[in-house]
């Protein structure tokens, strides 16, 4: 009966993201379309040692991450529940943590394709390397969407208008892209830039990935890192529970 | 079995008290309206039984369970129309109607659903493209679609044109004549009166008056004799209107004057409410 629930939601909320065309653009297309973008402008330059082409890669899949499973996903909850959807389901049988457990569904299957995309599309069109273990970097895919999920739900119990949604979500992630280093080298970057880094969820997955990515190492040699983006994950979580809501706030 | 039975509910929020010792009981069947001015507290009452808000103290019961205690099964059994309407904008007609008949284990056949709420011709149109009305109609769709034993409606035609309106009562009495129970508030007397089987009047946290219609109207008693008489407007209110129609009539023929604009009625179900409320107001 869950499973047939959650199935039956899990459809319900892909049909609605890909009828979303600003949720499918900015999470989905837009990771692709500056992959090609940036892949022509610097697909063959070296960054920090590695060929510009897969240091990019791995960035715009962290990118894509950060902005479909937190920015993405805490959009779309505070909409809902502005609007009283939430509420409205929760009067319903349907418990509402399939509901909640859908849209992460969801998400990740809109970030295995998006993957699967730009993987091809960086190998084939500016001769990226690819991952070394593919089930280390699913994981990595796997723990990074969870911990941005979390993260991304925990957010809305911050955010207390639909108005204003978009405009503080994306104040959050799109710097954490830029400081942890998704689109160009950080090595340059003066000292206290590099130590917000040091502490951003994104650096942590960002090392992951590359490591598949560059030198095809695996979750075992990068333990601090998934430790890290395992402990935002917690965090969120805790925050989540104590800050997320299922009525309208604004009144 | 009463559908909802309420005994010594009291509900603060902080120290705003918005229900005091409220006692209410709706009987299976029946449509049954509740009203009260605004801020009244009749979307906290209506909340409470939906198990939306906790109460501070008091019984509850909806269908034999505690709302603020059960789970799905009650859910199952109920359908919920909220005040604001809220609907995924991107799906058809058919298809959040489907979706929301999968939530539940024993649904309403799509096509009734459809029928009743009067949205089969336009059962492929997006949510997005409807009018108002329309959305509240879904609303409307989406509490039946589990096909439940009990509904709450919340202000159910606000915003409605008149012919919308009586087309909403319309389906909610046949709601009721499937057998369903519904417990509506509204502010509108008229839909009151039209519509409700019994109603109650909800004031200063506690229930002001309750009973059929009719009842009410026969219960307040006066009766309202107005005429003119050199030029100024006489209103009389009697219990006794035979007697003190007769006497005024017998006076002005002996006078031989004419009593302008004689007129005499009950008291609307608007003039009734605003015995009950109007006190202090």
């Amino acid at each position: 009966m869950t499973g047939r629930l959650f199935l039956h939601e899990l459809r319900a909320q892909q049909r609605l993201f890909w009828r979303t065309w600003e949720a499918t653009f900015f999470t989905f297309l837009l990771p692709i379309i500056f992959l090609a973008i940036f892949g022509a402008i610097y697909g063959d330059a070296d960054i920090d040692g590695t060929r510009g082409s897969t240091f990019l890669l791995g960035g715009m899949i962290g990118f894509g991450i950060a902005a479909s499973a937190f920015g993405g996903l805490a959009i779309t909850v505070v909409l809902r529940r502005e609007s009283g959807l939430l509420k409205r389901i929760r009067g319903t049988p349907l418990p509402p943590w399939i509901h909640l457990g859908a849209m992460i569904g969801s998400v990740l299957i809109v970030t295995a394709i998006s993957v699967a995309v730009q993987l091809v599309l960086a190998h084939l069109a500016f001769d990226a390397d690819l991952p070394g273990s593919p089930w280390s970097f699913a994981i990595e895919l796997l723990v990074g969407t969870a911990a941005f999920a979390a993260l991304g739900l925990a957010i809305t119990g911050f955010v207390r208008s639909a108005e204003g949604s978009s405009a503080i979500v994306n104040a959050i992630y799109l710097p954490m892209t830029f400081i942890s280093g998704a689109w160009f080298s950080t090595e340059a970057m003066p000292t206290f830039l590099q130590a917000i880094a040091e502490i951003l969820p994104l650096t942590h997955l960002l090392r992951l990935l590359r490591g598949s990515i560059v030198s095809g190492e695996t979750v075992v040699d990068h333990p601090t890192n998934l430790i890290a983006l395992a402990a935002w994950g917690v965090i969120g979580l805790v925050l989540a529970l104590r800050a997320f809501r299922w009525e309208p706030r604004a009144t | 079995m009463r559908a909802i039975e309420v005994r010594g509910l009291h509900k603060s929020y902080g120290s705003r008290k918005v229900l005091h010792g409220l006692d209410l009981k709706i009987e299976s069947g029946e449509i049954f309206a509740l009203l009260g001015p605004n801020g009244a507290g009749k979307t906290t009452t209506i909340e409470i039984l939906e198990g939306y808000r906790d109460r501070d103290s008091g019984e509850v019961q909806v269908l034999g369970e505690d709302p603020a205690t059960a789970g799905s099964e009650l859910r199952a059994r109920i359908g919920i129309v909220l005040q604001s309407s809220a609907v995924y904008p991107q799906l058809s007609v058919v298809e959040i109607l489907k979706l929301f008949a999968g939530y539940y284990t024993s649904p309403r056949d799509i096509e009734q659903v459809l029928a009743l709420v009067g949205l089969s011709d336009r059962r492929n149109a997006r949510v997005r493209t409807l009018s108002g009305g329309q959305k509240r109609r879904i609303d409307l769709g989406l509490a039946l679609v589990g096909n439940p034993e009990l509904i709450f409606m919340d202000e159910p035609t606000t915003g409605f044109d008149p012919e919308a309106r009586h087309q909403a009562w319309d389906t909610i009495r046949g709601l009721r004549d499937l057998g369903a129970t519904i417990l509506l508030t509204t502010h509108y007397l008229e839909e009151a009166h039209q519509l409700s089987d019994r109603l109650a009047i909800l004031h200063e946290g506690v229930i002001a008056a309750m009973g059929t219609p009719e009842g009410l109207l026969a219960a307040s008693g006066a009766v309202k004799i107005t005429y003119q008489r050199d030029g100024e407007l006489v209103v009389m209110r009697t219990d006794e209107p035979t007697r003190v129609l007769h006497e005024l009539t017998t006076q002005a023929l002996a006078d031989g004057v004419e009593l302008e604009g004689l007129e005499v009625r009950r008291p609307s179900l608007e003039e009734l409410f605003l015995d009950v409320v109007g006190a202090d107001e």
